[in-house]
């Protein structure tokens, strides 16, 4: 186990690339702490593979350095990081037995026999695979050949970091809730730093503690799933965290309050009056429809998704999603939204604004 | 639902039918009339039962060729078959020296096969050839026409100069459908590179690896025209395998009967063992599949 620190790091797959768009990865700056549970967030091409790469030694950053508790292992070949790796796609041994694949990275490392047999043991029960320990790995399904690839990531006890690259995509859905809950056991359990890769939002906000959002290469924000919820660093964040993602205006900032198509919404908060692009943020679940007051909205579909509704409309020439939740009153004559004051976020060209408090 | 019966379209199987027959089947009918039945001249045929069979089975010149051939083929699968895998694992992956690895691979497999042996019987001749004369010079006592193993050398060289490339080409194509991931889980699981060939590599290229075996085989045990070319089955008959003997024993002396067995005979081992390695392949994928 060991904290992570990754310094003035950035990352260009082309040779002397210097334009900010040569960059996979941008500059950052950041300190893992040990046996966190960490997720990479964020769309394909966003950089999170390449970060994660770096981070176990399989790409060597073009700028920056990396350490595993204060020891810089920016120039250490993966093989000598001690971390261990799953992939997106199962990495099995075919000819090997579904056990010899488990104590394969424990041999080779030289542990004794019955300490390995003993390991394997355990993990091949939490991730559910005894009754297969037998068998060969060539002739296995994808989902228990990716239950292998997990198992053998988990199997070593000392490991400075394990490192998973989308490990769920593979498995079918109702797999992939249970092998997450697992995972989440296991870093309860052993408490080893784990970094996880994904581009499912729901995967990510159950299983880390702290979710890295990424796009184009930068981290937007690092947080609990909260705080990403709740405060979004950037719009980019409030689009792609939550289902369906906030909504956004543009506005001007007159004090506390926003105007927004000639209306006026209260804030919750103080606002100097920045320059740039001014939009406001509000999640679908903080917006209540009511009879007068508020922005009025054309109401265009409801879709019932179960436990909710969630309603389009349309206020002028925006489209706004609201979130409607079962049992709430909600009929055609209440056509006028209203926002919770304290639920809105105010971004100025992009970036998420800090508001002084009444 | 019902599967529609139509069987029309076997109609438009007619022609190659039609072909086939004058192409093999009519020729292959042909010896195995020969093969049965014994003849004085003048188109006149008795029936001899399962007399030529009887007779090669125990024919000790058959025996000699087909000892030869079986060690022909041991010795030449033992060469091709590693050394290809050695330079598939040795070649480049990508970029320019990955092409110019390929075309200058691929160049023997598309040399005709007399003008291979052509090209080696040229190079090895002691008194004008290349080969032949360095060796001289070099003081190697070295004459492919009159010294059985210096023979066996030549042409042992001059088909894994032919046809490792086949092996090494599939091979390549074996490897080149690793997904770098898996190198790099072994990477992380601290394999030697023993391990990452003995459980990525070779399970991985198995499936190629047999068919390069199998073509190896089937050709190598048909071999005819280089060793012709080369050495004509000589000295003596040191170089005499199997197909070099049926055509001396067909064309040369005209024993059609015992000729048109041996030919059977020999049709009959190929397909047996070809069928083998076919099932051994099947089950292999199907294995995969789980």
């Amino acid at each position: 186990m060991a904290q992570i620190t990754l310094s003035n790091l950035a990352h260009t797959y082309i040779p002397g690339g210097a334009h900010d768009s040569d960059f996979a990865l941008k500059t950052l700056n950041h300190v893992w702490e040990e046996g966190g549970a960490y997720a990479l967030l964020g769309p394909s091409g966003c950089g999170k593979t390449t970060l994660l790469n770096i981070i176990s030694g399989l790409i060597t950053p073009s700028h920056g350095r990396v350490f595993f508790d204060g020891v810089d292992v920016t120039d250490l070949p993966a093989e000598k990081r001690d971390i261990a790796q799953v992939f997106q796609f199962p990495v099995v041994y075919d000819t090997m037995t579904v056990r010899e694949n488990l104590a394969f990275p424990l041999k080779n490392r030289g542990l004794a026999i019955p300490d390995i047999q003993a390991r394997v043991a355990l993990i091949a029960e939490m991730i559910g695979l005894e009754s297969v320990l037998d068998q060969r790995a060539r002739g296995l399904t994808t989902d228990a050949k990716q239950k292998i690839s997990l198992a053998r990531g988990m199997v070593r006890e000392s490991v400075n970091a394990i490192l998973f690259d989308e490990p769920l995509t593979v498995i079918d859905p109702q797999l992939k809730w249970e092998l997450r809950t697992q995972l989440k056991s296991l870093h309860r359990e052993f408490g080893h730093t784990m970094i996880y890769v994904t581009h499912d939002q729901v995967e990510a906000l159950t299983f880390a503690d702290t979710v890295v959002m990424m796009n184009e290469g930068r981290v937007l924000q690092m947080g609990t799933p909260e705080s990403l919820f709740e405060t979004p660093a950037h719009t980019f964040v409030g689009h792609f965290i939550g289902s369906p993602g906030m909504n956004f205006f543009d506005a001007q900032i007159e004090g506390s309050d926003a105007m927004i198509y000639g209306q006026r919404v209260p804030l919750g908060r103080r606002y100097k009056t920045p320059s740039g692009r001014i939009q406001i943020g509000i999640r679908p679940e903080y917006i209540q429809f009511t009879k007068e007051g508020g922005l009025p909205a054309v109401i265009k579909h409801v879709e019932d998704i179960g436990r909710r509704r969630i309603v389009h409309a349309e206020v002028a020439e925006s489209s706004v999603k609201v979130s409607v939740p079962d049992g709430c009153p909600f009929d055609i004559t209440m056509n006028r939204l209203r926002f919770d004051p304290d639920k809105i976020n105010i971004f100025v060209d992009g970036w998420r604004a800090q508001g002084e408090t009444l | 639902m019902t599967k529609i019966q139509n069987n029309k379209a076997w109609l438009f199987v007619l022609p190659v039918l039609g072909l086939v027959a004058f192409s093999a089947v009519i020729p292959l009918m042909t010896v195995v009339n020969y093969a049965f039945n014994d003849t004085f001249g003048n188109n006149q045929f008795f029936w001899n039962g399962l007399g030529w069979f009887e007779e090669m089975v125990r024919s000790e010149r058959l025996h000699a060729a087909l000892g030869r051939q079986i060690v022909f083929t041991v010795i030449i699968l033992a060469i091709e078959v590693p050394l290809g895998i050695f330079i598939a694992l040795n070649m480049p992956k990508r970029g320019f020296l990955a092409s110019l690895c390929l075309v200058l691979m691929a160049l023997p497999l598309l040399i005709p096969f007399n003008v291979v042996g052509t090209i080696w019987q040229i190079f090895c001749r002691i008194d004008i050839g290349l080969l032949g004369r360095a060796m001289s010079a070099l003081g190697v006592d070295y004459n492919y026409t009159s010294d059985a193993i210096d023979a066996w050398v030549t042409l042992v060289v001059m088909d894994v100069w032919h046809w490792t490339s086949l092996v090494a080409l599939l091979c390549y194509a074996g490897l080149q459908s690793i997904p770098s991931a898996y190198y790099q889980a072994a990477r992380i699981d601290q394999a030697s590179r023993w391990d990452i060939f003995r459980y990525i590599e070779l399970p991985k290229m198995s499936g190629v690896l047999l068919i390069a075996i199998l073509l190896r085989f089937i050709d190598s045990f048909m071999i005819y025209t280089e060793p012709f070319v080369v050495t004509g089955g000589g000295p003596g008959n040191s170089t005499t395998f199997l197909s070099i003997d049926l055509v001396k024993m067909a064309i040369g002396q005209f024993d059609l009967g015992p000729a048109a067995a041996f030919s059977l005979m020999y049709f009959l081992v190929i397909l047996l063992i070809s069928w083998v390695f076919y099932s051994v392949m099947v089950a292999r994928d199907a294995e995969e599949e789980g």
